[in-house]
């Protein structure tokens, strides 16, 4: 296993103690896509910025993260921040959601680009910079030489989230995180930066976590999908099993409420109900009984242990059995 | 800049799922080239296409935000004039004084002056502003006190930029990333700069120079010291809020190092209030120090004019001649008028919620 992440917490304490990540457990295997599934507010881009330590960087917020996450034999929770920061970037590199306002709007692309290549590979400025030509050649975009004298602002969204892209690459980590790296693009140029991804770490051997709540995303580039519900995974298998035979309620739930175009114009879509916000705390019960249309009284009695083997779930009454 | 290519065909639905089937559509050419430009195989086709699009506008050059602040300054009348005001200004004061028509120390007209019997010669064509009270053209002494004033303006507020944006950068950037630690030594250097601002600046100035002796030197540093915590507290803030935005966490999450961070991200786009504070600060800049001057806390030196110190060599006489009053104070006013206009307009230019 490349990343085991074992109950990770990550509880936020401002006025009130807030649980963002309750105990979430998943393993990457190298070379192996991984995605990780939920609503907003379940807890999906807290864990991956625990995974790297940036969470301690937010000065405003008093955090505290437990759990192990071993990567390689590391525990990326405990090591101090000079050995965490030699390995972003080099082992581990992140994608962020919002492109534009995660490049730099006064420092030209292919500065932003050579960067990491002077920071990582000891290059030289000018050999940066060629390198840095080959990095936007690499991701698909034109003319790359005149593009790295441009600024993000002068690029669209799509060119710009290659360029983010190019940066995460560059020193070919053995681990790539993209947290919802194509919500905030046209559907369009999603499928392209996807495809882009796909191939990127299909060339390289990188493993991939891939941060979404789009389950259409998962479909067309996982190996194996966890999904998050408050904090805590949910069901956990490989993508042929979890969308041939979705056990938990609130997988089936998420499955329902997407749109299909084999349906009749005018059938109604079937939303969970509730919102996010009606959770229970987990060691009081099921988090998504409070939502869930298949609650019983076992659901309160306690936190649903995991049950199943290669296909994991959390819940006492399932819809199916795996 | 639109993304060119594929956005121009037809398909919506890959997106959700890449391996399905593209539907049939109305035009196939179209939905064929874009398909392919969606696959590793038409990866080259994509490029090709892309680099034709690019080339519509292969004119346009890397554009940064500070030459799209400048492209907006120049259609901004006020920052024209200002701009306009300052050009004249410069140019006075740097080839003016070789241009005079007599010496501005010279007072080979003293017998004209007698200040007994109130008698100063007003303008004439031989001394277009007339005489000052030592006999000597009040002309020459005007152009000649300009460079002066610029020096004074220019090296005073270097000073205070210099000393304000060391303090003000250390203190954003311990605070913005050096975690606990450097929120302390903000807090610390942040102290000192409160107990600067909690004093009225001309008092601040004042006891500089007392301290100091008066001199020109003296009036530079008293009225640079005055801008330090101005500077200071501009970029300290400018920077914490810097520090927060999302490329500094993807700056971050790349392993770039702190000190990197600091500089070459933050730093730069946190510039802008600061560079705009400097031109409105040598406004205020050539008009404490003329006040230092006219306090007396300026040169001593009668041989070198300065605007301030003429101020106050005319007060004495305002009954007999005002006019030596105008003059350097009609200096003094579109001076920093000058400056203000260009600041404003600026701080216009480079206001997001303004542009376009």
């Amino acid at each position: 296993m490349l990343l085991e992440v074992e109950d990770l917490a990550v509880t936020f304490r401002d006025d009130r103690e807030v649980r963002a990540v309750d105990g979430v457990s998943f393993a990457v295997d190298a070379r192996e896509v991984v995605g990780l599934v939920g609503e907003s507010g379940c807890g999906k881009s807290v864990t991956s910025l625990a995974l790297i330590g940036l969470l301690a960087n937010q000065n405003t917020r008093r955090v505290r993260v437990e759990g192990r996450a071993s990567f390689d034999g590391l525990d990326l929770l405990r090591a101090d921040a000079r050995t965490l920061r030699d390995i972003r970037g080099r082992e581990i590199a992140m994608i962020f959601q919002d492109p534009l306002s995660s490049l730099n709007p006064v420092v030209p692309i292919g500065v932003q680009v050579a960067e990491v290549l002077i920071r990582h590979r000891g290059a030289s400025k000018p050999e940066a910079m060629r390198r840095a030509a080959e990095l936007l050649e690499r991701v698909g975009i034109p003319d790359p030489t005149r593009r790295l004298k441009e600024y993000a602002h002068q690029l669209s969204g799509g060119m710009q989230q290659r360029a983010l892209i190019a940066m995460a690459v560059a020193c070919r980590p053995r681990l790539l995180i993209a947290d919802e790296p194509t919500t905030a693009l046209d559907v369009t140029i999603q499928a392209q930066i996807l495809e882009l991804l796909k191939e990127l770490v299909r060339e390289d051997g990188t493993a991939m976590i891939m941060i979404t709540h789009d389950l259409g995303v998962v479909a067309g580039l996982c190996d194996s999908v966890n999904v998050l519900y408050a904090g805590r995974v949910v069901e956990s298998a490989g993508r042929h099993s979890l969308f041939g035979r979705p056990v938990h309620p609130y997988t089936v739930g998420l499955l329902r409420s997407i749109p299909r175009l084999d349906e009749d114009r005018g059938a109604r879509l079937t939303p969970i109900r509730g919102s996010v916000r009606d959770v229970l705390p987990w060691a009081q019960g099921c988090a998504f009984a409070p939502r869930c249309d298949r609650a019983i009284e076992e659901c309160l009695a306690g936190p649903p242990p995991l049950a199943g083997v290669a296909h994991t779930y959390r819940c006492v009454n399932p819809e199916a059995l795996p | 800049m639109t993304e060119p290519t594929p956005m121009l065909t037809p398909e919506g639905q890959p997106a959700a799922s890449p391996d399905l089937e593209p539907p049939p559509l109305q035009a196939p050419e179209v939905r064929t080239r874009g398909w392919q430009a969606l696959t590793p195989r038409g990866r080259k086709q994509r490029l090709d296409r892309l680099a034709e699009l690019a080339a519509v506008h292969a004119d346009e050059k890397g554009r940064s935000l500070w030459a799209e602040a400048f492209r907006r300054l120049r259609r901004n009348p006020a920052a024209v004039i200002g701009a306009v005001i300052l050009l004249l200004f410069v140019l006075v004061a740097l080839i003016g004084p070789f241009f005079v028509p007599y010496s501005p120390t010279s007072t080979e007209w003293a017998d004209q002056v007698k200040e007994g019997q109130n008698i100063i010669p007003g303008p004439s064509a031989e001394h277009w502003f007339g005489l000052d009270h030592n006999g000597r053209d009040e002309f020459s002494r005007v152009i000649v006190g300009a460079r002066q004033t610029l020096l004074v303006g220019v090296v005073a507020t270097t000073l205070g930029l210099t000393v304000g944006c060391l303090i003000g950068g250390l203190a954003g950037a311990a605070y913005g990333l050096g975690g606990r630690r450097g929120r302390q030594i903000d807090n610390f250097m942040m102290r000192i700069i409160d107990m600067l601002l909690a004093m009225p600046s001309l008092l601040l100035a004042v006891s500089v120079a007392a301290l100091l002796g008066p001199s020109l030197i003296t009036v530079m540093i008293a009225v640079g010291v005055i801008s330090v915590p101005v500077f200071a507290r501009l970029l300290r803030g400018s920077m914490i809020s810097q520090a927060h935005a999302e490329y500094v966490t993807a700056a971050t999450a790349l392993g770039v190092r702190r000190g990197k961070v600091a500089i070459g991200h933050v730093l730069p786009n946190s510039l802008a209030p600061v560079l705009v504070q400097a031109t409105l600060t040598l406004a205020t800049a050539i008009i404490e120090a003329a006040a230092l001057s006219f306090l007396g806390l300026g040169n001593p030196d009668p041989a070198v004019p300065e605007w301030g110190v003429m101020l106050t060599d005319a007060l004495t006489r305002l009954e007999v001649a005002p006019r030596l009053t105008v003059y350097p104070a009609i200096g003094i006013i579109i001076t920093a008028f000058g400056f203000t206009l260009l600041g404003e307009a600026m701080r216009e230019s480079l206001d997001p919620k303004l542009r376009r």
